[in-house]
């Protein structure tokens, strides 16, 4: 089994300071891999490397057979990487149709000219969209909202929506970064759930940046700790949570001022 | 009887007229203006002409800042670029003063008109790759200025200062527009050729803001970040913007000076682009309707302020004569205009229909 997704010794550093410091891992086809850490570890440098957003000085990674780097994030998108993000990054004004809309803006696509038209091609494209689009609604149970503004929503409402855009891109590999930061008890056992039935019904593979430990060991099939850019271990939940190394990251175990 | 909100299929949903109220009030609109000719008198209807070329010109601003984000202050150098294509176009061959290939018919000069400044705003955008916000804005404002440098003393082409050329000349297939005929005076010619030119332009219009292209750009003006992750290829779009909202412009610029003959290649200067975000502020940003709202409101203004004089004493209609004059008086309103829209209604006129709708809709409820 080959993986899909390979990060291979990357080094990421802004102006001396290694935001990743030789980074390397691998997500096999249908797994859900998490990424925890305190904050500062480069969590979120992780995800935003593989999109396109940061350079990496050094190291490689591929995805299903391409290499990553140098490209720009747009490019990576078509490749079938989706992502959320931690502060949520929806187009506000637009309604919550429009924005899973856009997540599918490479799919079925036309050109300008034809759009000025919309005859043909541009709306036999627009409805095949259009039915792709619904079905996510249902999936994700948005159907109350799917003509307001996104900008209206409440925030769990509004991180489920993201989730839709990324899944509506119809991806081969699903970042999600902080799926249930910020949310109440409900909106996240409701989030889980989605992300199961992502697992389970689409076989998607997934990569999770999270805080909250207890979703991360309930979901995750292997976790990676990192930790100042570094990561300190990575295997199954049970192997992580009882890992010397990982509990003096958390809890600061030595905790002796350098001289 | 159907339910009026019932949809049968996506189809019926995403048309453009979907509800019956929507199809009612066009054909009202519709009918209402065609008949407008023979009702109006000819001096206005050359006003309402003009407004309805400008809205083309307000439709094409908006979609490169109302739906793109992109602020440009530069619309007055695109109007320009379309208005001298068209006049060179179709200019007297024979002129010794002025450049002139006599092509007359109006549907190759006004494309003409539109494409060369749809170039142009291509040869502009890869700036506003690199810019955006106040120093787009600072940036579009300095092509005003070099424009109106070059049409001052690029004379073959323009005329020159306060000497000017002749607009292009309106002719579909040997029908003049610009003369009175037996059955129409010029001005109920212009004004319909207008309107029918609006129609089509804003229906095209329509269509991009929602279709792939449009949902792209507003993607690019609420979080770009987010656009390019998701695989919108940002300045690539930005580029699709200024290259839409310039071809709009020069198809405006072309037609504008037609109704009264003649260009001046002074009036192209920052008021005019001032004027042209004045509309899209007044009308409603980001949408078409609302363009058109606005560039028959600021259009119509001077005709109104016109009027002052014989209501207010204190107004006077020439200067010299103490008090103030109705210039200044149409300067302050523009002014009281923006401030006021941009506080009490930022979605403009558009926002205010929008709030009367819903006001009908739930009434005699307040919610």
């Amino acid at each position: 089994m080959s993986a899909v997704l390979t990060f291979d010794e990357v080094v990421l550093s802004f102006d001396g300071v290694r935001a990743l410091d030789g980074v390397s891992f691998s997500v096999d086809p249908g797994e859900l891999f998490a990424v925890i850490g305190p904050n500062g570890a480069g969590k979120t440098s992780i995800f935003n490397v593989l999109s396109g957003v940061y350079r990496p000085q050094r190291g490689t990674v591929r995805f299903g057979g391409e290499d990553l780097l140098g490209r720009r994030p747009h490019q990576i998108a078509r490749l079938g990487i989706a992502r959320t993000f931690q502060n949520i990054e929806l187009f506000s004004n637009l309604t919550v149709l429009d924005n899973l809309m856009l997540g599918r803006h490479h799919h079925h696509p036309y050109g300008v000219l034809a759009a000025f038209g919309w005859i043909g091609k541009a709306r036999r494209n627009e409805l095949a969209n259009r039915h792709a689009v619904e079905e996510i609604v249902d999936f994700l149970e948005l159907t109350q909202w799917r003509r307001l503004p996104v900008g209206l929503l409440p925030y769990g409402v509004q991180k489920r929506v993201e989730l839709g855009r990324a899944l509506a891109a119809e991806p081969k590999l699903l970042l999600l970064d902080e799926p249930v930061a910020g949310m109440n008890l409900e909106e996240t056992e409701d989030m889980a759930r989605f992300i199961l039935d992502i697992r389970d019904d689409l076989g998607l593979p997934m990569v999770m940046v999270e805080h909250d430990m207890g979703l991360v060991m309930d979901l995750a099939d292997r976790i990676m700790v990192m930790d100042f850019g570094r990561p300190i271990r990575t295997g199954t939940p049970k192997d992580v949570a009882t890992d010397p190394d990982v509990v003096r990251a958390y809890l600061g175990e030595e905790h002796r001022v350098q001289p | 009887m159907s339910r009026p909100l019932l949809y049968l299929s996506y189809k019926q949903d995403m048309a453009l007229l979907n509800t019956p109220a929507k199809r009612g009030w066009t054909i009202a609109l519709a009918v209402g203006a065609v008949l407008l000719p023979f009702v109006l008198t000819d001096d206005l209807l050359v006003v309402l002409a003009t407004a309805c070329v400008a809205a083309i010109g307000a439709i094409g601003l908006n979609i490169v800042t109302g739906y793109g984000g992109q602020v440009s202050l530069g619309h007055a150098f695109f109007l320009a670029i379309g208005a001298y294509t068209a006049a060179a176009i179709s200019g007297d061959p024979d002129s010794t003063r002025l450049i002139g290939f006599g092509i007359t018919s109006l549907p190759i000069w006004l494309l003409a008109a539109g494409l060369v400044a749809g170039l142009a705003g291509l040869i502009v955008a890869p700036l506003a790759a690199r810019l955006r916000g106040l120093y787009l804005a600072v940036v579009t404002l300095g092509l005003v200025f070099i424009g109106e440098h070059i049409f001052k003393h690029w004379r073959e082409l323009t005329g020159g200062v306060g000497v000017g050329r002749p607009a292009a000349v309106p002719e579909l297939f040997g029908f003049q527009f610009a003369v009175d005929g037996e059955l129409f005076t010029k001005a109920q010619k212009l004004y319909l050729l207008m309107l029918v030119l609006l129609v089509i332009f804003g229906v095209l219009a329509r269509n991009l803001v929602r279709s792939r292209t449009g949902r792209a750009l507003a993607a690019v003006r609420d979080r770009d970040l987010a656009a390019e992750v998701i695989g919108v290829d940002v300045t690539r779009y930005k580029m699709i913007a200024f290259a839409v909202s310039s071809f709009y412009a020069g198809v405006a610029g072309a037609l504008l000076y037609v109704m009264i003959g003649f260009v001046e290649p002074g009036s192209f200067n920052l008021g005019m682009s001032v004027q042209y975000i004045a509309m899209i502020l007044i009308g409603g940003v980001g949408t078409i309707s609302g363009s058109v709202l606005g560039a028959l409101f600021i259009t119509l203004l001077p005709r109104i302020t016109r009027e002052l004089p014989a209501v207010l004493p204190f107004i006077s209609s020439s200067s010299g004569s103490g008090g103030i004059t109705v210039f200044q008086v149409e300067t302050i309103l523009y002014g009281l205009l923006i401030i006021g829209f941009l506080i009490f209604e930022p979605r403009g006129l558009f926002g205010i229909w929008i709030r009367l709708r819903t006001y009908w809709k739930s009434w005699p409820f307040s919610h």
